[in-house]
């Protein structure tokens, strides 16, 4: 069975980002960018299925501008055994990434899809469940725990109450949270080993996929800040503050 | 303009973060429909009818419905949508995992996590783990949209309003429910909750975050949450994780203890109303954003805070 993993090249999580004055947007001139963090655990789960003999071949896949091939440098360094950019510059909605991963599916017919839950960005949350939508596959979202057995997959998922667990037929997506695993550190000989493994390059026109937006973004905007309020010295202080200054408790 | 919200509940009663949703409909104008499906939900379905704001009930029930699997739901929404302009739920875990997958099936590009209604088809976001806010607009004939509960208040009480039963869609058996392993607590939900404590790394074990936090908790009606350190850690459960990609919460009062505050759990607790930090070192970055810090030692610090309660 082929695992094919979606990954997208994201500020990194250290970065603090900083809107534009203009309201155009963020600032991302000369910013790191790293791979999504929730999309390095799904590479993760991939590998370590391919390990567990649950799989055959694990096949990265990303969708952004030409950069993102480090992306995916980034998971063949893990162990992936090769990768397909499909070239897009400007802002790809949820929607436009499941409609171009559908067509990758298509040709790459893997047995299981994983993905990140959500992008640290534009914190959408929305691409695991479109591309199940768009496939016709059963989803089993946010998941702690994965096993794969024949037929089926068993998704462990964390919600508000705590687990659940439902299994899922194969082909399936399963999407990440954090709990999954704690993904790898790529390896010098394995970066290098990277160099190597292809990476096939495609079009969202190669895919017959119009990525218009869907959503017009009319502003970005800071949010409304807060401000260091005051260190009490004590308790006591404390207390009586919350009651008399702040009338909480 | 007519809305379908999708009630999150657990058959036998309503979520609060349902009422939370139908205030941030309701600012859509128009007719609001709930729609309530799982199995054995007249319970939920009924009080879903008792919120004001609501002209309709819709009430399903069906086996496959029982535990909310997102391929039945999204089949039964879409099955409805032909007669509804927006298609909303709250930005639950339920209502994450359900309404892409309808936004896809038709079709529209989701609006996720609202937190403000500037116009019908306008909408503030938070991105960036809400270090910025998006103001979007859908141009998708069809909304599909979630609210952020914490960003709005719980719709009062009213009605009644009708209750009718539809049929639930056929169940395509691509996924089935095995179990669940659900916390049980007396403790108000955290989402829900007018006090919440938190606690972090800094408890250094699932016995000492139980044993210092359990009783100021009992003593404030709080609910408890931990940090996303907390909970890797193994000292809280996963439902307790207040952030960025854990649960949005936003009380009148956050108490954070051991809390650093890294952005991705600032992004989950920086609109409670008042927020009190404790931790003993005084440049951990929570001080920045607390309205009361205390510094010094959780461990000596808490238990004279629950007593002074």
């Amino acid at each position: 069975m082929k695992i094919l993993v979606p990954v997208k090249r994201v500020v990194d999580f250290n970065v603090k980002v900083r809107v534009k004055a203009d309201g155009s947007g963020i600032d991302l001139a000369n910013i790191k960018m790293s791979m999504n963090p929730f999309d390095e655990i799904a590479v993760e789960e991939a590998l370590r299925q391919k390990e567990a003999g649950k799989a055959t071949e694990v096949v990265v896949v990303s969708i952004g501008p030409a950069q993102a091939a480090e992306t995916i440098r980034t998971g063949l360094a893990m162990g992936a055994d090769r990768g397909i950019l499909v070239k897009a510059d400007g802002p790809v909605e949820p929607l436009a990434v499941a409609k171009l991963l559908k067509a990758v599916a298509g040709a790459e017919a893997p047995g299981l899809i994983i993905l990140g839950k959500q992008a640290i960005d534009d914190d959408s949350n929305q691409t695991g469940q479109m591309l199940a939508a768009l496939l016709g596959w059963a989803q089993g979202t946010f998941a702690s725990k994965l096993v794969i057995s024949g037929e089926n997959a068993e998704v462990t998922r964390e919600v508000d109450g705590g687990h659940e667990t439902i299994r899922l037929k194969l082909p399936a997506i399963v999407t990440t949270d954090l709990r999954l695993n704690e993904p790898r550190y790529a390896s010098l000989p394995n970066i290098m080993k990277a160099k190597k493994k292809p990476i096939d390059e495609k079009s969202p026109a190669d895919l017959g996929v119009d990525t218009t937006p869907r959503l017009k973004v009319l502003k970005t905007s800071e949010p409304p800040g807060r401000r260091a309020g005051v260190k009490v010295a004590s308790v006591a202080e404390l207390v009586e503050k919350l009651k008399n200054e702040a009338g909480v408790l | 303009m007519t809305t379908l919200l999708i009630a999150d509940h657990d058959n036998a009663s309503l979520k609060d973060a349902t009422a939370r949703a139908l205030t941030a409909a309701g600012l859509l104008g128009g007719d609001i429909h709930i729609l309530v499906a799982g199995k054995d939900c007249a319970a939920a379905a009924n009080a879903a009818a008792k919120l004001a704001g609501v002209a309709k009930v819709l009430h399903a029930e069906g086996n496959e419905l029982e535990h909310q699997l997102a391929e039945p739901l999204a089949a039964l929404i879409v099955a409805l949508a032909p007669a509804h302009d927006v298609l909303a739920a709250p930005a639950t875990a339920s209502g994450k995992n359900v309404m892409p997958r309808v936004a896809a099936l038709l079709d529209v590009m989701q609006v996720s996590d609202v937190i403000k209604v500037v116009a019908p088809d306008t909408f503030e976001r938070p991105i960036y783990a809400g270090n910025a806010v998006q103001t979007v607009q859908a141009t998708d004939a069809k909304k599909v949209v979630t609210f952020r509960p914490a960003a709005f208040k719980p719709a009062p009480a009213g009605g009644p309003a009708p209750i009718e039963t539809i049929a639930p869609s056929a169940d395509g058996g691509l996924s089935t429910y095995v179990g669940a392993e659900l916390s049980r607590s007396e403790r108000p939900e955290l989402t829900a909750a007018r006090i919440v404590i938190s606690g972090g790394r800094a408890f250094q074990s699932a016995e000492n975050f139980k044993k210092y936090l359990e009783p100021i908790a009992d003593k404030l009606g709080a609910a408890i949450g931990a940090s996303r350190a907390a909970v890797d850690a193994g000292y809280a459960p996963n439902d307790f994780q207040v952030g960025q990609t854990g649960k949005v919460v936003a009380p009148d009062l956050y108490i954070a203890c051991g809390i650093s505050g890294a952005i991705q759990h600032l992004a989950g607790m920086k609109d409670a109303k008042v927020i009190v930090a404790i931790n003993k070192d005084a440049d951990a970055p929570i001080f920045s954003i607390a309205d009361y810090g205390l510094v010094g030692d959780l461990f000596q610090l808490l238990p004279e805070l629950e007593k002074a309660l």
